[in-house]
């Protein structure tokens, strides 16, 4: 189904801390793990000179120099981004990728994917990769096996990436909902979209570092006296006069 | 317009789940496994469990590729080619235990202490240990040694707990966290978790540390301190606190020895002054006259002077008074400016002081004294290798851990929360015991806490009783042993030779040992007469590391998840402040292979050689396998390698061995927590609640409480043999060296000065590799399968360097060229590289071409064992000159720019497989 | 992005296929016989060529019949659907001029335009990427098409074939020239890729081993030769086969070579057409 969906009911997505993402690459593996039972991410070359697999989800680390202050680092995670203008879905000529419309996630489905790679090419986020050894693109599902799936306990029914990321600096829910936990946290953390010029309207939404390097104020720290002056016996008598 | 597909929203997950523990790391957290049609088919974190609370790090989610690696071994191997050949022949297992008792047997009956048993990645010490001291050779320890014994006897010999895992930030309370050179630690998930909790609130995260990846990255602020110096920031911050008169005098005056008098002169001097019942004690402010330092309603008097000996505070605060801890004065050495040392004092102050915090929880002290509240200082710090793995690192965490209590933060809500068996002091720990006669057990544990130079594991000539040389003169608190000279020394002849080493889990022959290339070569050097100077080398591994090829006899083992594990309050368990806890792991898959796991392996070879605690009176082994061990080990009356579920599976703590327990653990999902009540949760060193509770639960045989130790006696003690007092005296070589480094007040020196070498080299753990096992993983060695030298700003431009350049990179201990990378949130003294991502070629079931093998590289080739000869022909080891602790980090190298290169140096020649090479497929 | 040849050749041979069936479709060039069989078969022979030389580019050929499905909104699926339908258009023209049957040329002429129709829909297909700025410009379908008529004249032996190539040699230089600027125009930077502000560079992308992102988006080795690619493309395309088809006095022989040196330079500008091209992904690893 090519066509976009003229809304969705619920706009699922991510939430993404960048404040708090320490870079483990938790969230990596815990998507390849759940996603490549049955489903399969293929790996090649797995123990040979030049590994490559298909994986929906990889964190990047960048080094960002301020206007002032010392260099930082910012840990970066990466995958679908659902958005709701996806041109993933539109270029796609066999219908696989589609949005759904109940709930937003864009997913391909691989029974009808030839494997073109045009969508990989309009997805301006690099969230789609061409799997080898099935011939079919792949891409995050937000985990749309899990977050319904009643075989799940409740509690367990968030994508693999969330549940198992150590720092909970990933979040998922619905942003069409502004009193869910993704659309506070948007609002009060000031959640923005990537690349938001070229028009995909992302549904996820990646939260900034907090300002860093700030200095204290140092007076709370005034010497009780001049130890030059009234020597070591003096600030003893003053500590010790405190109790 | 086509229609959407219909999907299966509810997919079956698997056939059935089955919860163990992790073992992808010693961080042990507890797992779900998800097994279909028999075999694992995804792993997921367990909620349920303490550590993790159902997260798991990048390596647990991808143990599946683990547990099918094709470098697993397969069956026991006999070396029948030359040493590093690796020509093998696969033999039966009865082959194997025959072989291994022929060579043992006889050393046991003769000389034991020609025997050797050292361990690495070692999660069952209580085990190794018991069983090293049943056969009586002094020469067994874990990985501790050069791993982080700075940490936990810095820690244990001041507030009677450590860093590393033994305890944690209050994540729930604290307000502001100092983390000083941390980029993982064995607590991954927990400090993950932690860390968002604190991000959650919106507390403050404060990261020292050289380089700013990780947990640095995220920080709120960050000092970039120059390797090395964090003794010398954290006593400056002490001077600025003591000069402002921000302490805590109450929590100094209660609860730590700083009311205690220091003797001030005569062949005692520097001790604690006693009374004539030999009790140290205080002067009561009440009063003006002694009392006890444990006194109802005592009230000790920081300031006392008695007889002219003055209170340890005194000491302390002269000492940190002094103008040469000021902000100015170290500010250049640390690399922060002193603005920033005051700016971090001031907070440190403001939140502890200005922003503590009351817990509603009426709690009793040791001495009696009743408490309507718990009052905190919402202030933490945690530390770990980077202040540890430096020569200094011992006074060093000292140091931070007076920070601590001149802050009043340690066991209090917000502060640093210790996880039992934790806290317990020195008193509580054994001493070491060495003495090994031919056919008989040892008499106590090898590993332990000296008090004083009586202590030292020497023999009546004076001559170190252990291979290792741990507690000697050399490093007299070796509380872990030291791992990283069994080699050189078993190689040197020095103090003697051995004649068979069984290691375990421990890649000696690479990553895990400093001057790789030099011990690959002592493993296999010969004697004129032709035999291997070290003679036989057995080894346990699961895996075709690169140790394997140097083997004389391969016992493999099974995997995390094929097996039976006790993760013990004997050893190190996985207890939280909150409760202790321990847990184990079993077999969730059957092996496919001829392997057996280790300690399975270990209690069969000690019931062959007849060890008593493994045998029965007909000689019969006494425990069937591990499995039998963990639930019918009596260690002491009542007390097994398990707290939980115990006689008739109600008992906690103590009680009669249950043959149900391992079912009862399963069924728990692998796991067991003791509670510990309200009102004992916080000040446990003095909480009378707690004590008890530690008591009932076997952690303690009687209550115990205890001052902290700012002042310490035991290092007095030393440093006394130094200038020449006491019964007991050093070698004349090393009495500056003990009377600098034994200073029973935390001092700073510089570790290694190495003016031709100017840039400090580090190694940090990425949180996606553990150590060498990682690469083996197939999803993990595509996050990282090669590793860069970062190089800092300065550096970068000085030498004109460019993206995809090698550099030389050299020491005085060697050379290797490779890859680079710059990084400007770096220190810019500092380089440093991923560990262990480097590979030798042809191990670990890798193409000979993997990354891993060609531009992958250590740093360990640049780092001696030993330092450069003092003038007096004698080389110490590269080691904390007080516990022996390796100095990892104290590598100092300089840089050359030789362009764009495609392999790293030094390439050494392939070892032959162990293992086919993996396939196409996984 | 890479410069699969698949796709090259795909999208030069059909485009020249396409170009010369519009020639004949419109009746440019008066043949009959024999001779109408080999052009119009020439014709025929370069677009199925091209477009078989596209199904190899698929992953899962398989399913290459549901590509007909997504008209509506994709233009790979309307590409599919005019290519034949142009095809199938054209066959009862091309059997009429080589049979002599005499059908009415406005039939050829709808097979013309829609064989033009086929290559702008091509070219859509690149041009609709926003993720690649380079060729998400009115100028593409422009290349495109003067590639596909100037191939086309050339192989139809036609004299205003001079004319094309000196147009199109025009045509590339300014196009060139304003697609090296298209990506900083285009605006997106590391700082949007990542919402970070400052300046910002790549510490670790992520993973050391490769992906398909890697290997289909982010080719950097061809670059480095690309101003050296694009002078001899330049002179492959236009002047040499215009002095060729001078030279030769506008004889056949001096169209087939012409034809075989335009169709060379084709190829090259198409290969620098892909590996010039930077996808927006390359933010993410600090190589465009
Ligand atoms: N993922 C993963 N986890 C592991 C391991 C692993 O291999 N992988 N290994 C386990 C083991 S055995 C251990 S011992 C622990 C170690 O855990 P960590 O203590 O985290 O060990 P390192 O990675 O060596 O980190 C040392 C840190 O100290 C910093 N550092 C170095 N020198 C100094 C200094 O002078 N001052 C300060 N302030 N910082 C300094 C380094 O930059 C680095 O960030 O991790 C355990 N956990
Ligand atoms: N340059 C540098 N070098 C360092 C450090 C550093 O910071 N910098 N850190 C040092 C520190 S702190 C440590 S602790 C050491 C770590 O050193 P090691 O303890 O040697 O750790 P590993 O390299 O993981 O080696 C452990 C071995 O255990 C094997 N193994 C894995 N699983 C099993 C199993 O289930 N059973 C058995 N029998 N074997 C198994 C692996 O295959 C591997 O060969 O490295 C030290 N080396
Ligand atoms: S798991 Fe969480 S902290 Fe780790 S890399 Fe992913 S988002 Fe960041
Ligand atoms: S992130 Fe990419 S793949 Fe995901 S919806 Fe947007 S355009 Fe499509
Ligand atoms: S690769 Fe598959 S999903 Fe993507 S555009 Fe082609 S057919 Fe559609
Ligand atoms: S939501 Fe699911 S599929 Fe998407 S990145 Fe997370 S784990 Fe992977
Ligand atoms: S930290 Fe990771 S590897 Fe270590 S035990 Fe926990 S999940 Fe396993
Ligand atoms: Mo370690």
């Amino acid at each position: 189904m090519t066509a976009l969906p003229q809304t969705t009911a619920k706009k699922l997505g991510l939430v993404i801390d960048l404040d708090t993402c320490v870079g483990c690459q938790a969230c990596v593996t815990a998507c390849k793990g759940w996603n490549d039972q049955g489903a399969g991410l293929s790996d090649q070359q797995p123990y040979g000179a030049d590994p490559s697999g298909t994986f929906l989800n990889r964190v990047h680390s960048f080094e960002v120099q301020p206007p002032e202050g010392e260099a930082q680092i910012v840990n970066f995670p990466r995958s679908c981004l659902h958005c709701e203008d996806a041109p993933c879905v539109t270029v796609c000529p066999t219908g696989a990728s589609y949005k759904r419309a109940e709930d937003g996630i864009v997913l391909v489905n691989e029974d009808a994917c030839i494997g073109c790679g045009l969508c990989a090419w309009a997805c301006p986020y690099g969230a789609r990769e061409l799997d080898q050894a099935a011939g079919v693109m792949k891409k995050c599902t937000l985990c749309v096996d899990r977050i319904y799936n009643e075989n799940l306990p409740e509690e367990d029914r968030e994508p693999a990436c969330v549940r198992g990321c150590p720092t909970g600096a990933r979040h998922f829910g619905d942003f069409a909902d502004p009193d869910s936990k993704v659309s506070k946290l948007t609002a009060a953390r000031e959640g923005y979209a990537l690349m938001p010029d070229l028009g995909t309207k992302p549904v996820n939404r990646y939260l900034p570092p907090r300002k860093k390097d700030l200095r204290h104020e140092a007076s709370v720290l005034a010497p009780l006296l001049d130890i030059q002056a009234s020597g070591f016996a003096g600030w003893l008598d003053r500590v010790l006069g405190k109790i | 317009m086509t229609t959407q597909p219909k999907i299966n929203l509810s997919p079956k997950v698997s056939d059935e789940v089955r919860r163990t523990t992790c073992y992808m790391c010693a961080c042990r957290c507890g797992i779900n496994v998800h097994l279909k049609s028999g075999s694992v088919s995804y792993i997921e974190g367990n909620r349920d469990h303490p550590v993790n609370k159902g997260v798991l790090c990048a390596k647990g989610a991808s143990g599946i590729m683990q547990v099918k690696a094709p470098s697993r071994l397969r069956a026991p191997l006999r070396r029948v080619g030359p040493r590093g050949s690796g020509a093998f022949e696969e033999i039966s297992w009865d082959e194997a235990l025959a072989l291994a008792v022929s060579w043992m047997k006889p050393l046991r009956e003769t000389a034991p202490e020609k025997f050797a048993f050292f361990t690495g990645r070692d999660q069952s010490q209580s085990l190794t240990g018991w069983w090293a001291q049943a056969f009586g050779t002094p020469n067994y320890a874990a990985h501790g040694g050069f791993c982080s014994v700075n940490m936990a006897a810095g820690g244990i010999y001041t507030i009677g707990g450590a860093f590393w895992e033994f305890g944690q930030p209050d994540w729930e309370r604290t307000k502001m966290f100092v983390l000083f050179g941390v980029a993982e630690d064995h607590d991954s998930n927990p400090i993950k978790i932690g860390l968002g909790k604190l991000k959650e609130r919106g507390a403050k995260v404060v990261g020292i540390n050289p380089i700013r990846t990780g947990y640095n990255a995220v920080a709120d602020d960050w000092y970039g301190i120059t390797p090395g110096t964090d003794g010398l920031l954290i006593l400056s911050l002490i001077h600025c606190l003591l000069q402002a008169g921000k302490i805590d005098l109450d929590y100094l005056a209660q609860f730590t020895n700083a009311p205690l008098l220091v003797i001030e002169d005569g062949p005692e001097k520097g001790l604690i002054l006693k009374n004539a019942e030999s009790q140290p004690f205080v002067i009561d402010k009440r009063t003006g006259a002694p009392a006890p330092w444990d006194g109802l309603g005592v009230q000790p008097d920081l300031g006392a002077v008695y007889q002219g000996h003055r209170t340890v505070f005194q000491h302390m605060a002269e000492r940190y008074l002094l103008p040469e801890y000021a902000p100015e004065a170290v500010a250049e050495r640390c690399g922060i400016p002193a603005a920033r040392i005051r700016s971090l004092a001031a907070e440190l102050a403001d939140v502890a002081f200005n922003q503590a915090i009351e817990i509603d929880q009426p709690w009793t002290d040791f001495r009696g004294n009743a408490h309507a509240t718990m009052t905190g200082r919402p202030v933490s710090f945690h530390a770990m290798r980077g202040i540890s793995a430096h020569a200094n690192g011992f006074q060093t965490a000292r140091a931070l851990h007076l920070l601590q209590i001149v802050l009043g933060t340690v066991e209090v809500p917000g502060g640093y929360r210790l996880k039992p068996p934790y806290p317990k002091p020195v008193e509580a720990h054994p001493t070491p015991h060495f003495t090994s006669a031919p056919g008989k057990p040892l008499s106590g544990p090898h590993l332990g806490y000296v008090r004083g130079p009586e202590n030292l594991a020497l023999l009546p000539d004076g001559s170190p009783a252990r291979i290792d040389k741990a507690f000697t003169w050399e490093n007299p608190l070796s509380a872990h042993g030291l791992m990283h000279m069994l080699i050189p020394n078993a190689h040197a002849g020095d103090p003697y030779k051995i004649d068979t080493l069984l290691l375990y889990m421990a890649n000696m022959a690479w990553n895990s040992s400093m001057n790789s290339a030099a011990v690959m070569k002592m493993l296999t050097d010969k004697t004129e007469d032709g035999d291997y100077v070290i003679p036989r080398i057995i080894y346990s591994d699961a895996y075709a590391s690169e140790m394997v090829a140097y083997a004389d006899l391969i016992l493999p083992d099974t995997t995390y998840l094929e097996r039976h594990d006790c993760i013990s309050l004997l050893d190190r368990p996985i207890s939280e402040p909150d409760a202790a806890g321990d847990s184990i792991r079993w077999p969730v898959v059957e092996p496919d292979r001829d392997v057996r796991p280790f300690q399975s392996v270990l209690l069969d070879l000690g019931a062959r050689l007849g060890l008593a605690p493994m045998v029965k009176e007909d000689g019969s082994p006494k425990f069937k396998d591990y499995a039998d061990y963990i639930v019918n080990h009596i260690r002491r009356p009542g007390v097994g390698p398990l707290i939980g579920f115990r006689g008739d599976g109600s008992a906690e703590g103590r009680g009669d061995a249950n043959p149900e327990q391992i079912n009862r653990y399963i069924e728990n999902g692998g796991f067991y927590q003791a509670h510990i009540p309200p009102e004992a949760s916080f000040y446990k060193p003095w909480n009378a609640r707690y004590q008890d509770w530690a008591v009932e639960t076997s952690l303690y045989e009687t209550p115990q409480p205890y001052l902290f130790t700012i002042w310490s006696e035991p290092l007095r003690r030393f440093q006394m043999a130094g200038e020449g007092l006491g019964a007991h005296q050093p070698p004349d070589h090393l009495r500056a060296g003990l009377m600098q480094t034994m200073d029973p007040l935390p001092i700073w020196y510089e570790p290694a000065p190495e003016p031709d070498y100017p840039l400090h080299a580090l190694t940090q753990r990425p949180m996606d590799m553990y150590h060498s096992w990682g690469s083996q993983n197939a999803w993990l060695r595509q996050i990282r399968g090669m590793n860069y030298l970062y190089l800092p700003t300065k550096v970068w431009q000085s030498n004109g360097f460019q993206a995809g350049d090698y550099a030389r990179v050299s020491s005085r201990n060697g050379t290797i060229v490779v890859p680079v990378a710059h990084m400007a949130a770096l220190n810019e003294h500092t380089v440093w590289t991923w560990n262990a991502i480097g590979k030798r070629k042809g191990a670990w079931a890798l193409d000979e071409d993997a990354p891993e093998a060609t531009e992958g590289f250590l740093l360990n080739h640049l780092i001696s064992e030993l330092l450069p000869d003092q003038g007096d022909g004698r080389r110490r080891s590269n080691s904390d000159p007080v516990t022996g602790q390796a100095a990892w980090f104290d590598l100092k190298v300089k840089i050359e720019r030789v362009g764009p290169r495609d392999e790293a140096e030094p390439a050494f020649g392939a070892i032959p497989r162990a293992v086919p090479q993996g396939g196409d497929r996984l | 992005m890479h410069p699969a040849p698949s796709v090259i050749l795909f999208s030069v041979f059909s485009g020249m296929g396409f170009g010369l069936l519009a020639f004949l479709g419109f009746g440019f060039v008066q043949a009959a016989g024999w001779i109408a069989f080999l052009w119009w078969g020439l014709g025929y022979g370069l677009a199925v060529i091209g477009l078989l030389a596209a199904s190899f580019h698929l992953g899962n050929p398989k399913n290459a019949l549901k590509a007909f499905s997504q008209w509506r909104t994709s233009w790979l699926s309307r590409e599919a659907w005019a290519s034949v339908a142009t095809l199938l258009l054209l066959a009862p023209m091309a059997l009429s001029d080589w049979l002599g049957l005499g059908l009415w040329r406005g039939f050829g002429c709808l097979g013309a335009v829609l064989a033009l129709v086929t290559v702008f829909t091509t070219a859509m297909i690149y041009t609709q990427i926003k993720a690649v700025p380079r060729w998400h410009h009115w100028s593409t379908p422009l290349v495109f098409l003067a590639f596909a008529l100037t191939g086309g004249a050339v192989l139809a032996g036609l004299a205003v074939a001079q004319v094309l190539l000196a147009g199109l040699v025009a045509l590339l230089l300014l196009v060139w020239r304003i697609g090296d600027g298209q990506f900083a125009r285009a605006g997106q930077s590391m700082n949007t890729a990542t919402g970070l502000q400052g300046e910002i560079s790549v510490f670790e992308r992520g993973h050391t081993a490769g992906n398909y992102l890697l290997r289909e988006m982010i080719y950097v080795v061809g670059r480095k030769h690309a101003a050296k690619l694009r002078g001899l493309s330049l002179v492959l395309v236009g002047p040499l086969p215009a002095l060729v088809l001078a030279l030769s006095g506008l004889a056949v022989w001096g169209f087939a070579v012409a034809a075989l040196l335009h169709l060379i330079g084709a190829l090259m500008v198409r290969w620098l057409f892909f590996a010039q091209a930077e996808h927006v992904v390359g933010l993410y690893y600090g190589a465009r």
